[in-house]
């Protein structure tokens, strides 16, 4: 047993209110250049809905994540290492930009330039890579925003698969969730897997999977690579670019950016400790449907003793393995079983992990012929179908999501009770197999959610890895070779010979 | 001695290692120095049209006409000489160099039309960009060309000569220079803009062609990648 630690993420998806703020706080601080207008880090999409890029949970188009062969080892679907080196002119499973979507500004001079009209005059917008002209605007990071669109372009959603998503398509019937999605740092990440140059790794110390600016050499075979399609490609630069976990936010014991500015206090950030040694063999197994239980196998329990005397020998540091003790991802993930992986079935082990949204009871439901099971209603009269959120969260097993549904059904009425004054209601609690103690603290997690029950991140001891001597007087974090920016500079080496038009935007008016 | 000797000498004497002074030393330094910069810098995600067929073409094909310039120019004598003359020898590299090369420049006749042709690709391409592929035609052409001439000359004495020079660069003898005046004019062409692409290769996107060898180390890696920051000393 190889026992490493690891901060990880879970997002309360039913609190989740789809106001973006986690998306516009993350690209304005890492995404706001130019080569990575059409990158988010993080993005929010509507579900069901296609998605940002288009299409991105289908992996028989976009062939990202691992494959089983039948002799029970996984490899990159996508190829083996021969495979993708044969690939490396021209990656076959590369999405075009349009995909996501053409950057664009818009001409605004043309509303104070334009001369005397019939019409008002309008903005058009420009594209920021060609510099020319777009007709129309097609795609973004949240397209479908609160049901857009028609449905039978959003009902091509991969995980309506052995749902009758016919019945959505009525206003009456329709259902729709958010789904708050950013890089997974994964166990098993299928990125690291896919360079040819070796560039992407996964740090020992918190699991944060990084790309070496330096040593990448824009082969963009990680962008197939990774079935969540969070690798971008930056056109600009040449190189591709990931969410970066925001470590030097959590180097010093602070949440990232997207979980420090969620309104809806959704986000969860805490240390797992796993077996590394585990998982090659937990991704392997044979029916994707134990993915999520395999996974759940890797996660060691900190309160252990035993656990804690090996890792203590293995390295992990002691406030890490208090912090772990504290861990809201560890209570939400292993204790209370109440959220699940993204996708287990792309069998990349993935750390960003997500309580399921409960939501209204269905209309027929209300008029008096409510499916009890038991004290709570049935989650199976719940407007989201099981299966939908078994095909995103558990690979389609429905059992361990009907369960966390129930536990938070069970939770609510519990403290609705309580709330009226009535004694507590400890049959509700019994029917979903949760404690007294359990019940108070899921409520004070989910419902209260303070900041420093949300958030417990041991500060990572840097100054034990690096002579803080040397860094005096240094450029501290930047893009490019330390303090040159490495690309738009003038110099010999792709400069004033031959640099890009910083600025491509011809549109001219008279 | 005459300006065109001294000319001939200072192209095909001085000038080779002029530019492979250059390419080594130029990519050493770039490597160190500007790590940053030292990419393929594809375009795929800006248009993939064209880029399959044309990208494909053009890498495949070249590779084998680089692969048979070093097996052709620079297989030591006695490797080679018990198995074939020097005649068959240059009929195989006519009819190996030149389908390599057509398939080769069929490809960067398309990727050069999608470069020129695509706004997107053009409004990104910086000048080294576009002179690159133009060089890079231009040379296949020149390649392609000497065929017909090296068919007037199936005896192989040619080849000779050719094979002669190149191994007395690459192995520091003086004076192989003189050994191109008066051969045909295309042959000592296509040699100059060849030793003119290595001189430019450091500050132009072709510093990938080293990652591109170097991604060979991928096959023998494991699958995932973990760093520590912890001191391991």
């Amino acid at each position: 047993m190889k026992i490493r630690a690891q901060i990880a993420m879970v997002l309360n998806l039913d609190k989740c209110i789809g106001c973006h703020t986690c998306s516009v706080t993350c690209k304005n601080v890492w995404t706001s250049r130019e080569g990575m207008e059409y990158a988010w880090f993080n993005n929010v999409e509507t579900k069901p809905g296609i998605g940002y890029p288009k299409d991105w949970e289908n992996q028989e188009r976009w062939r990202g994540g691992w494959k089983r062969k039948a002799n029970g080892r996984i490899v990159p679907r996508q190829g083996g290492r021969w495979a993708i080196l044969a690939n490396i002119f021209a990656n076959p499973n590369l999405p075009e930009i349009d995909d996501y979507y053409e950057p664009f500004t818009f001409d605004y001079a043309y509303l104070h330039n334009a001369p005397e009209l019939a019409t008002s005059p309008v903005a058009r917008p420009i594209s920021l890579v060609s510099g020319e002209t777009m007709d129309k605007i097609e795609w973004g990071p949240n397209w479908e925003e609160i049901l857009g669109g028609e449905f039978a372009r959003r009902s091509k959603d991969y995980n309506f698969e052995q749902v009758q998503k016919e019945i959505y398509g009525e206003f009456e019937n329709t259902f729709m969730m958010y789904l708050p999605r950013l890089c997974e740092h994964c166990l098993n990440p299928s990125c690291v897997a896919s360079c040819p140059s070796g560039s992407i790794y996964k740090r020992e110390e918190d699991g944060i999977v990084l790309i070496d600016q330096d040593k990448c050499r824009g082969w963009r075979m990680c962008v197939s690579g990774c079935p969540y399609k969070k690798i971008y490609y930056n056109w600009n630069t040449g190189k591709a670019e990931k969410c970066i976990f925001c470590y030097p936010r959590i180097e010093v014991g602070q949440p990232t950016v997207c979980s420090e500015t969620c309104v809806g206090r959704i986000r969860y950030l805490g240390v797992l400790l796993y077996d590394a040694d585990g998982i090659e063999r937990a991704a392997s197994v044979e029916d994707p449907e134990d993915l999520y239980e395999a996974q759940l196998g890797l996660f060691l329990d900190p309160h252990d003793p035993r656990i804690q005397a090996e890792a203590r020998a293995g390295g992990v540091p002691e406030a890490w393995i208090a912090a772990a003790e504290h861990s809201p991802t560890y209570k939400m993930a292993v204790e209370w079983r109440i959220a699940f992986p993204l996708h287990p079935e792309y069998r990349t082990l993935p750390m960003v992990w997500y309580v399921p949204p409960l939501s209204p009871i269905q209309a027929r439901a209300n008029a008096g012929a409510v499916d009890m099971a038991g004290r709570i209603p049935d989650v199976r009269s719940l407007r989201i179908p099981v299966r939908y959120l078994a095909n995103l969260l558990t690979a389609g097993a429905e059992a361990p999501v009907v369960s966390a549904l129930e536990r938070l059904l069970a939770m609510r009425s519990f403290f609705r009770a309580r709330q009226l004054g009535e004694p507590d209601d400890m049959a509700v609690l019994e029917e979903v197999g949760i404690g007294l103690a359990e019940v108070e603290e899921m409520h004070r997690y989910l419902a209260i959610a303070n900041y420093e029950d949300r958030f417990v991140i041991p500060t990572t001891h840097r100054e034990q890895a690096e002579n803080a001597y040397e860094l005096r007087g240094t450029c501290g974090f930047s893009f490019g070779n330390g303090c040159d920016a490495g690309e738009l500079r003038p110099g010999l080496f792709g400069g004033a010979m031959g640099q890009r038009k910083l600025s491509p935007i011809r549109f001219g008016v008279e | 001695m005459g300006f065109a000797t001294a000319l001939n000498e200072f192209l095909f004497g001085i000038y080779p290692y002029i530019a492979l002074a250059v390419l080594l030393l130029g990519s050493l330094v770039r490597f160190d120095r500007e790590p940053y910069t030292w990419k393929s810098d594809s375009s795929q995600l800006l248009r993939r049209h064209q880029m399959r067929l044309g990208s494909n073409l053009f890498h495949y094909g070249i590779l084998v006409v680089v692969a048979g310039h070093f097996i052709g120019f620079l297989t030591p004598d006695w490797a080679i000489d018990w198995a074939i003359g020097p005649a068959q020898h240059e009929l195989m590299a006519m009819l190996a160099g030149g389908v390599a090369g057509l398939i080769a420049i069929v490809g960067m006749s398309i990727l050069i039309h999608r470069r020129l042709g695509d706004p997107r690709i053009r409004n990104n391409s910086r000048k080294w960009d576009i002179a690159v592929v133009l060089l890079l035609w231009l040379q296949l052409a020149l390649g392609l060309l000497t065929v017909p001439f090296s068919a007037m000359h199936m005896s192989g004495s040619m080849f000779e000569v050719l094979v002669t020079y190149v191994k007395g660069i690459v192995t520091f003898q003086g004076g192989v220079a003189a050994l191109l005046l008066g051969t045909p004019i295309i042959y000592r062409v296509h040699i100059f803009v060849g030793f003119t692409i290595f001189l430019i290769s450091p500050f132009t996107r072709m510093i990938h062609i080293w990652s591109g060898v170097g991604s060979l180390a991928y096959l023998f890696r494991p699958y995932q990648l973990v760093r520590t920051r912890r001191h391991t000393s």
